[in-house]
């Protein structure tokens, strides 16, 4: 049988071999991606709920773990309604552009020395450029509403992402001068060697600002204006229902996960042990983007949401000027060859 | 030296990390939720819920047919017909409430001279049809003999304070 | 390699057909999402030809920030597009006399005389480890050094420009507010508390 299943699979042609191995492995990495995402929603809701002294759902079987599966199905079996004069190829069409990115970019993620996709040269500036699509999600669903509250929702929230993503481009610019590569892998191993060699450390700046502006990009609290339900109902999905809505919840939690991911990769060492004899492993990279996934929730659960024009100032005043002042402080310790990290 | 631990405190987040350091302690004290089916909150004994008609121990309705509860229902809730009886009482033929309209204040309750309508201490009920909301004399009959035994030790322990 | 060509082909046939719908869409907003579905081919184009860098950066610069705002603007605006088509015909044969020359000069510089097979050879297949992000910034950064930093000090007048048009006197009597001063308001700030005898009862 096995013998049988070998020979067949080495007959097939070269082509069609890559293909099916790619599409095996996309299925590898999706899955647990949209089972984390599934999960992160559950743990939102407890999480969020623990810290108001409430228990959160716990009713859906074992302690509501499967909340996530319930809700899901529940989401599944609703009508989807498509308002009238809406422009039905692109109303449909932005739930998928804001997911697909989403899980594009982890294509470049490497979960595991040598466990990586598809380790491209210029790895961050694909991750950033997907980043950067998602807002097309968002936009094309506003316009495509055919609602005012929807298209105000898109315009907040195109302004937004466009202003944060210089800042977050500018934090991982000084990523990139410590590490001296674009290449995700390459970042990690420049990290070898316990937690005083993660690039935290002399990044500090930068990290707060790469992470603060994640969760201004994923239009999480303190930074939802674009959904903010006191004022414009649910922004740019107001219009949305049943699966189509369940996408957009998805892209928002696969973003966020996402972010996670890649501030644990760029700042936090990856898949490296904090200790410099432990074990590295994918266990460490779980790790510790559960523990930026936590920090999301409390900032949700901490932060009243911040005015618009607040947010723009906050954006293009402080964290801009900010990564400008702290890659020039990178420029000199680079030529100085500051600690473990510039060498 | 204020301003410099002002600007130190700026750019250290100072006052944003004691938020959450509050919201942190928050999530180690303890939970106040209450699982509602097998926990509940303690109930007064003048709690206001279903509506229920009683009846004197021998069986007869105490319902006299007055209409001060409808009189004084500032929601309109509540319609009587009445007619004698053959043996020469007045009893009501109709006495139907509408839950939707019903505030809830206990108003037909404290008019009652007879302490024939009454709320009980039921609040776990509900409605499958259109027009099910409106309970006739018949089920709040019924009501009230299904939960008698509560209704009397409930007014029991009201009784000292009226 | 075949299926290299049916990409090409394909990725041309989609570049070609959505830039011809970027000028004939009836929509303001199709026409700018036409524009971004052709960068995305362009940068797949651009993929393989083993431009991984530049194609990637095509995606990032023009479709994740530029066409972000061109999509906001049209978006803002409410374009009547029947003014705009007004004197199609009479303005046709102008608009063709024009388009031809463009046409002939494109084909005059860009024509086998000057870019042909003959003049270029054809680029080598790249080793499988080589950087095509590293190579860039060698280059950029030794040989073409003064034009990248010309090519910045542009941006940078560019930059400048943008924010002197929009830089304006706003009149005395605008409110604004200052959020580092309102932060620092302390209790002292906003609050006296007065001594006082409380009053007897008579």
């Amino acid at each position: 049988m096995m013998e049988a299943a070998i020979t067949f699979w080495s007959g097939l042609p070269e082509e069609l071999r890559i293909v099916v191995e790619i599409l095996a492995k996309i299925f590898v990495i999706v899955v647990p991606v949209m089972l984390a995402v599934a999960y992160f929603t559950y743990a939102e809701r407890r999480i969020v709920g623990y810290m108001q002294r409430r228990r959160g759902p716990n009713r859906v079987g074992f302690r509501g773990l499967l909340q996530p599966i319930a809700d899901a199905l529940k989401l599944l079996t609703k009508e989807v309604i498509l308002p009238a004069n809406a422009n039905r190829f692109l109303f449909f069409l932005a739930p998928i552009l804001s997911l697909a990115p989403a899980l594009a970019a982890w294509a470049v993620m490497p979960f595991q020395d040598g466990w990586i996709l598809a380790d491209i040269d210029a790895a961050l500036l694909y991750v950033l450029a997907l980043t950067s699509l998602g807002v097309y999600g968002v936009i094309i669903a506003g316009w495509a509403s055919n609602s005012k509250y929807a298209f105000l929702g898109a315009m907040r929230s195109a302004a937004q992402i466009v202003a944060y993503e210089i800042a977050m481009g500018f934090a991982l610019v000084g990523v990139l001068i410590v590490a001296g590569t674009l290449s995700l892998g390459g970042i990690v191993h420049g990290q070898s060697g316990g937690i005083l060699h993660w690039y935290f450390i002399p990044l500090l700046p930068l990290f707060f600002v790469y992470f603060i502006a994640g969760v201004a990009e994923t239009n999480r609290l303190p930074f939802d204006v674009a959904e903010g339900e006191a004022e414009i109902v649910a922004g740019f999905h107001v219009e949305y229902s049943g699966i189509a809505f369940a996408l957009f919840f998805l892209a928002e939690y696969a973003n966020m996960v996402l972010i996670a991911a890649l501030a644990a990769t760029l700042f936090l060492g990856g898949w490296q042990s904090p200790f410099p004899e432990g074990v590295d492993g994918i266990h460490w990279f779980l790790i510790k983007t559960a523990i930026m996934c936590f920090f999301y929730l409390w900032f949700r659960a901490t932060f009243p949401r911040y005015r618009y024009d607040q947010i723009m100032r906050l954006g293009w005043k402080v964290f801009i000027p900010v990564t400008i002042v702290w890659i020039f402080v990178e420029g000199v310790a680079a030529w100085f060859e500051f600690g473990p990290w510039f060498s | 030296m204020t301003a410099v631990t002002r600007f130190f405190k700026t750019f250290l987040l100072w006052e944003l990390l004691k938020g959450m350091r509050l919201t942190g302690k928050n999530f180690f004290a303890r939970k106040v939720t209450i699982s509602y089916p097998e926990e509940k909150t303690p109930q007064s004994p003048r709690f206001r819920g279903l509506h229920a008609l009683r009846r004197y121990p021998n069986g007869e309705e105490r319902c006299i047919a007055c209409k001060l509860c409808e009189a004084v229902c500032p929601a309109l809730a509540i319609t009587i017909d009445c007619e004698e009886r053959e043996d020469g009482t007045r009893r009501t033929t109709r006495y139907d409430i509408d839950l939707f309209k019903c505030i809830y204040c206990g108003l037909c309750e404290e008019s009652c001279p007879v302490d024939s309508i009454v709320e009980t201490h039921v609040h776990e009920f509900h409605f499958e049809q259109r027009g099910e909301q409106i309970i006739t004399k018949q089920e709040l009959l019924a009501i009230g003999d299904k939960y008698e035994q509560e209704i009397a030790e409930r007014r029991a322990l009201d009784a000292p304070y009226r | 390699m075949p299926v290299e060509q049916i990409t090409f082909w394909l990725f041309s046939a989609v570049l070609i057909a959505s830039a011809l719908r970027v000028i004939t869409a009836r929509n303001p907003v199709h026409s700018v999402l036409f524009l971004v579905l052709c960068f995305f081919t362009a940068a797949g184009l651009w993929l393989l030809l083993e431009a991984e860098f530049l194609g990637i950066l095509l995606v990032l610069v023009y479709v994740g920030a530029v066409m972000v705002l061109f999509l906001f603007v049209v978006m803002m605006l409410d374009i009547n597009l029947e003014p705009l088509r007004e004197g199609f015909v009479r303005y046709l044969p102008l608009g063709i006399l024009v388009g031809v020359v463009m046409i002939a000069q494109l084909a005059l510089i860009l024509g086998p005389g000057h870019f042909g097979e003959e003049y270029y050879a054809m680029p080598e297949r790249a080793p499988a480890d080589y950087s095509n992000t590293e190579h860039l910034g060698q280059v950029l950064y030794t040989e073409y050094l003064y034009h990248f930093e010309i090519a910045a000090v542009i941006l940078l007048v560019a930059i400048i420009a943008a924010i002197s048009l929009t830089l304006r006197k706003r009149p005395e009597t605008t409110n604004y507010q200052s959020p580092s001063e309102q932060v620092r308001v302390g209790k002292s700030d906003r609050l006296r508390i007065v001594p006082m005898d409380s009053e007897k009862r008579e």
